[in-house]
């Protein structure tokens, strides 16, 4: 049944486009609603298992030889993404049927996101790394569909592509890792793995496996500095965003982390790689939100903060770190969904989502500005119970102070932490206070394309349901940890963790005061914001990674066009040269590596007068063809040489060969001539061979190569010749005593009998060459 | 070949008459002595399409075309067909591809006489090679008489 529940969604995309169009008339989103609200209710029911600490694993043969298989694997880590997708899926799709006017391609935007939300329940599900793996790029192709769904604005095809390198990037990074891990361990089930966490922590590949899986898990998860593909995939419709970039797919890295953390829990490189670079995210993106005038940039650069501090609470792995990660997960995809679903009915009713030409929306559209306000307050951490974003930064707080495992470096850094934590959390404030402000209070500006209103009810009742889990998971925290963060934190942390959320925690508690510092230097800041705003020109300045993105990508672009600039010259010469070059060095190289020269002088037959005036003849008309500077007469010198060469053979005693090689060269210098014969008269350059050094240097090296692999082949006899048994049976088995011809057409009649096929085919390619060549304009 | 300066080559024409019977007769024991002695198909092939060159050279495209009516190209397939069909005439036997076998027969004229079946593959081979180098040098050639006779 699982399995059936993966691949609904699936199933359910491909027979959208059938409901699309044949039901023009109704909005195909309704089609699509059942779909993720009836998985969110059948996920309901492994409540009960999950909560009696009953892991069932559910196994579909898929490769079954290669040990991958689509198995399944549900606990309270997986219930709990799996119930985040589902419930926030049917709550998205909700809202985009009145978000997208019925006009536009509906098809095609649902099944990319029935696909995406297919393949992110395949990645939260899955026990198999290389399942985990497929459906991991899954989210990523559908995330990049989804992203260039307004294919012909320029925005979107930037944004999408950028996603999808730096997604794809990091998808096949932890591809690597998973191999090594699997080469390691033996098996690719992340359970198995888990348990055997001794064999990875102690292999020399641990530091690979570990960076290559975390540079996965930060580029989906938008960690410093591959966030930067996070803004730009804002020109994705609003749903989208709400879904993909704030509630689940930028938590797949979140997941894989907490998936593994019991494997690399309690190692220092885990620690300092996950917590720094979280706590560097959470800095930077929440400084640099402040920074953004569009609604939705703020939103963006608000959840790679977020993201950030979720990451760097996992690489606390302390138990109330863990904890607190998982609640903010939650609150995060409760608070962050709507506050997209917002920033879209604002940009819907108004025509912008520019912070500097919004104002005073309050009196137009109180409902959305009450929502906006549990919204922006709750990522702020504001503290009153209405907020559960409060109290899961106050947990965050509370475990950046505590760490279990003492080695020197955790101690060395611990003081750092909670000065980092707090300083993010600052500019949280300000940015969240800001996004509230700016759009709904103040004074309202004339200069809007459309007149505000308030948006309709149905757009408005995915972000009700969602602020009201605000305030209830706020108020009833542990209703919510008892059911549905415990089990989570159980799987994550490997055993139960006993805990209580609790709102108010005492006068002593020290996370309290860093709450308060929050709220007061947040406050102080945004009052004063136009003081230091100028501050950006200085930092990041022209330092960002959106640049340094665009400088690698064009970088590749304009590298790899000079350098096949550079060698593709076009020239035969050049190729030629290549080609010669490679061989010189490979074979020389070669020859040198395994001492491959030999020379022996036992097995030389006597140099005879004949032979010998005979080569230097024929080394004489070389020479002369290639310093001829007239055509013709080059080609007749070269006869000279076949003709010398068939003379050769004659002394050989090769009587068969000098025969055919006499009549072979005369026909090759009579086609010769009738060849220049057409060459046409404008270019008949009787220029000689060129003579550069560079020639000279490779034709001369290439001579001197052939002739010493020549002479140390015939000076290394391996095994007897096998012509003694050609000569043996000629007669005997192929009946006849002219030793050449038998080989030809009996001993070796294959090779004849290709032979005749490539003279055959020469002859008619010459043929068709000549006679079929059309006539002039055509076919030229 | 229609060009102006086209000559009366007496000499050539009488002599290339018997000439070409020496060759191809030459030709013809190549191909034969080929088992035995130096030749084969290959070179007898090479040695047959010599003399219908010569021919050609003496008397020119249009008297030939008139006199000898062969498409030289349909040698090449005929050629290839005979040597595969020798090689599948083989499995006849039960035996691998391209086996030869030999022996001694008594023929009508010529009497004892050792035949192989090697001398079949030889002929596919002796057909292509003729096939081969005629079509090679006739499309050439006839390609710059007629570019000679369009630019008259």
């Amino acid at each position: 049944m699982l399995h059936l529940a993966v691949l609904a969604p699936f199933l359910a995309a491909v027979l959208i486009p059938f409901f699309y169009k044949a039901l023009r008339k109704i909005h195909t989103g309704w089609f699509v609603l059942p779909v993720p609200l009836l998985l969110f209710l059948f996920l309901s029911t492994y409540f009960k298992d999950v909560w009696r600490g009953v892991h069932n694993v559910y196994t579909l043969d898929w490769i079954p030889s290669l040990g991958i298989n689509f198995s399944l694997y549900i606990d309270g880590l997986s219930l709990f993404f799996a119930l985040l997708i589902t419930g926030i899926g049917t709550l998205v799709v909700l809202y985009s049927i009145y978000y997208l006017h019925i006009t536009e391609k509906l098809g095609h935007f649902y099944v990319y996101l029935l696909l995406f939300m297919g393949a992110m329940l395949g990645v939260v599900l899955s026990d198999n790394l290389f399942i985990l793996y497929t459906f991991w790029e899954l989210t990523s192709i559908s995330s990049f569909l989804l992203i260039g769904y307004w294919y012909y604005r320029e925005g979107s095809k930037y944004g999408a592509l950028k996603s999808m390198l730096i997604t794809v990037f990091g998808g096949l990074s932890m591809l690597g890792g998973f191999l090594l891990l699997y080469t390691v361990t033996g098996t690719p089930s992340i359970r198995e793995i888990i348990e055997r966490s001794d064999l990875v922590l102690n292999d020399t590949a641990f530091p690979w496996i570990l960076i290559l899986i975390l540079l996965g898990a930060f580029t989906k998860s938008a960690q410093f500095p591959f966030h930067t593909w996070l803004p730009d995939a804002m020109e994705a419709p609003t749903p989208v965003s709400a879904f993909l970039h704030s509630a689940t797919m930028v938590k797949a890295g979140l997941y894989l982390v907490a998936r593994l953390s019991l494997l690399f829990a309690g190692n220092d490189l885990f620690f300092i790689l996950v917590t720094g670079f979280g706590l560097l995210t959470l800095c930077w993106g929440s400084y640099m939100a402040v920074r953004q005038t569009d609604l939705k940039a703020i939103l963006a650069y608000s959840t790679i903060s977020q993201l950030g501090m979720i990451m760097a609470m996992l690489g606390f792995g302390t138990g109330v770190a863990i904890l607190a990660a998982v609640f903010h997960i939650l609150n995060h995809a409760t608070f962050k969904g709507s506050l997209f679903m917002v920033a879209g009915i604002v940009d819907h009713e108004t025509g912008t989502r520019d912070i500097r030409r919004l104002g005073g929306l309050f009196t137009f559209m109180p409902i959305t500005a009450t929502l906006a306000f549990f919204g922006t307050f709750s990522m702020a951490g504001f503290p009153l119970p209405i907020f559960n974003g409060f109290l899961s930064k106050e947990m965050f707080f509370e475990s950046s102070r505590h760490f279990e495992h003492a080695s020197p470096l955790v101690e060395t850094v611990a003081p750092v932490l909670p000065v980092l934590a707090v300083l993010g959390s600052i500019f949280t404030f300000v940015y969240s206070v800001m996004l509230f402000f700016r759009t709904f209070a103040g004074k309202q500006r004339d200069t809007l394309e459309k007149k505000p209103h308030e948006a309709p009810f149905g757009m408005l009742v995915s972000p009700l349901i969602l602020v009201s889990l605000i305030v209830i998971i706020a108020l009833l925290p542990n209703f919510f940890n008892e059911r549905l963060l415990a089990p989570a934190v159980a799987a994550i942390n490997g055993e139960h963790f006993e805990s209580h959320i609790k709102f108010w925690h005492g006068w002593g508690n020290p996370a309290l005061y860093m709450s308060l510092i929050v709220l007061a230097v947040g406050t102080f800041l945004y009052l004063i914001r136009t003081k230091w705003e100028s501050f950006y020109q200085i930092l990041p300045g022209k330092l960002s990674a959106a640049k340094s993105y665009d400088a690698i990508v064009n970088g590749i672009f304009k590298g790899s066009t000079s350098l096949t600039r550079a060698y593709m010259t076009g020239s035969i010469r050049s190729y030629m040269a290549y080609i010669l070059v490679f061989f010189i060095i490979l074979i020389s190289v070669t020859m040198t590596v395994t001492d491959g020269f030999a020379m022996s002088l036992e097995d030389l037959a006597p140099l005879a007068v004949p032979e010998f005036s005979i080569a230097v003849i024929m080394a004489a008309a070389a020479i002369g063809t290639v310093l001829m500077k007239n055509r013709i007469a080059a080609i007749l010198v070269l006869g000279i040489v076949g003709y010398g060469l068939s003379l050769l053979f004659v002394f050989f005693r090769a009587p068969d060969l000098a025969l055919t090689q006499l009549i072979v060269e005369t026909v090759t210098v009579a086609l010769f001539l009738l060849c220049f014969y057409h060459l046409p008269d404008l270019k008949k350059e009787y220029q000689s061979a060129r003579k550069k050094v560079v020639n000279l240097v490779i034709s001369v090296s290439v001579g001197v190569i052939v002739t010493l692999v020549a002479i140390s082949s015939h000076s290394t006899k391996l095994f007897e010749p096998i012509s003694d048994y050609f000569i043996e049976n000629s007669y005997e088995l192929g009946g006849g005593d002219n030793i050449v011809n038998v080989i030809l057409v009996d001993f070796r009649g294959l090779d004849t009998m290709l032979e005749i096929l490539v003279l055959g085919l020469a002859a008619i390619g010459i043929y068709s060459m000549i006679k079929l060549k059309g006539k002039k304009g055509e076919n030229e | 070949m229609r060009l102006k300066n086209v000559t009366n080559d007496l000499i050539l024409k009488t002599a290339t008459t018997i000439i070409v019977f020496l060759i191809l007769g030459f030709s013809v024991y190549l191909f034969f002595a080929g088992h035995n002695a130096p030749g084969g198909g290959f070179i007898g092939g090479l040695m047959t399409s010599g003399a219908f060159v010569l021919l050609y050279i003496a008397y020119g495209f249009q008297t030939m075309n008139r006199v000898v009516k062969i498409d030289f190209k349909t040698f090449i397939p005929i050629g290839l067909t005979i040597a595969v069909l020798s090689g599948v005439g083989s499995f006849l036997y039960g035996q691998p591809f391209l086996s030869h076998t030999d022996g001694y027969f008594h023929l009508p004229i010529i009497g004892k006489a050792h035949l192989a079946t090697a001398m079949i593959f030889d002929l596919g081979v002796y057909f292509t090679v003729i096939g081969v180098t005629m079509t090679i040098i006739l499309s050439i050639a006839k390609d710059e008489g007629e570019q000679v006779e369009n630019a008259e």
